[in-house]
């Protein structure tokens, strides 16, 4: 059980060190933004895994916080990207803008 | 296109559907089934859903059916392995030493008229592979996409990006 626990705990760590070192390498606000929400998500969650398998009488609690993380951490980095682009913050595009002529 | 901002008002089912949330969560706080701690919930839930129901208006977007659950589930189901596979191509693309990325800003379209409905797709574009909601106008999201194909238009980019999602959604939300 406590092994489970360890191995999920490390996963969800390694997954926020790689969001972290995304931010590092990301050229733009908007690529830093999805390097740092998808890996602090799911990184959050498997550590309350982790931490639910360590101490099972936490889960009702655990999961309050997982449904909590799940729905503020979009809307959070959704509401940043709003902001910088109202705040004038070219993205960096390779593709260029497609789509909004239609 | 604010075309959903009005709120309506709340039915019955609705108001039930708020005090089981509220008990629901008041059970998950406590974490004890204790007959008084029950009680002083059902109190508290009841209170707060008499007094403060019309502020939960946002839950008017759910569709109630006996097939709700289910369609939570397949949702659910979906979400977490999207979620997965976003963390996974993200680990690729930042550790792979040319960083594969060609970024571009798309609009999709929606096929979900509520604003409940509305929050939910774009958070979960926002946590599936490679996209991030940077804002939505009425029916239109505006999508940052990480790695967009060449050539892509607003049916391919609402094809690949929100379609199957939005398929889910449909079955428990307007």
């Amino acid at each position: 059980m406590n092994m489970v626990g360890d191995i999920l705990l490390l996963i969800g760590c390694a997954f926020i060190a790689l969001g972290a070192l995304g931010l590092l390498r990301m050229p733009d606000v908007y690529n830093r933004l999805q390097a740092g929400t998808k890996s602090a998500t799911l990184g959050t969650l498997a550590v309350l895994l982790g931490i639910g398998f360590h101490h099972p009488g936490w889960w009702a609690k655990l999961l309050v916080i997982a449904g909590f993380v799940l729905f503020t951490n979009p809307v959070g980095s959704s509401s940043i990207a709003r902001a910088a682009r109202k705040a004038g913050i070219k993205p960096r595009l390779l593709a260029g803008k497609v789509g909004t002529d239609s | 296109m604010e075309d959903s901002l009005d709120t309506p008002a709340l039915s019955w089912p609705h108001h039930i559907f708020i005090f089981g949330i509220l008990l629901l969560l008041w059970m998950l706080l406590t974490g004890s089934l204790d007959a008084q701690e029950l009680v002083a919930g059902a109190v508290v839930s009841l209170a707060v859903t008499l007094l403060f129901g019309e502020r939960f208006a946002i839950l008017t977007g759910f569709r109630f059916s006996w097939l709700a659950p289910l369609h939570i589930l397949t949702y659910l189901g979906s979400f977490f392995i999207a979620l997965l596979r976003a963390n996974l191509d993200l680990a690729g693309r930042v550790l792979s030493p040319s960083l594969p990325i060609n970024p571009a800003l798309v609009e999709i379209r929606t096929r979900l008229k509520s604003p409940l409905g509305r929050l939910l797709l774009a958070n979960t574009i926002t946590l599936t592979p490679g996209t991030l909601t940077v804002d939505v106008d009425g029916d239109r999201l505006l999508v940052h996409w990480v790695y967009c194909p060449p050539g892509t238009d607003l049916q391919r980019a609402t094809e690949q990006i929100s379609a199957a999602f939005e398929r889910r959604l449909s079955g428990f939300l307007i």
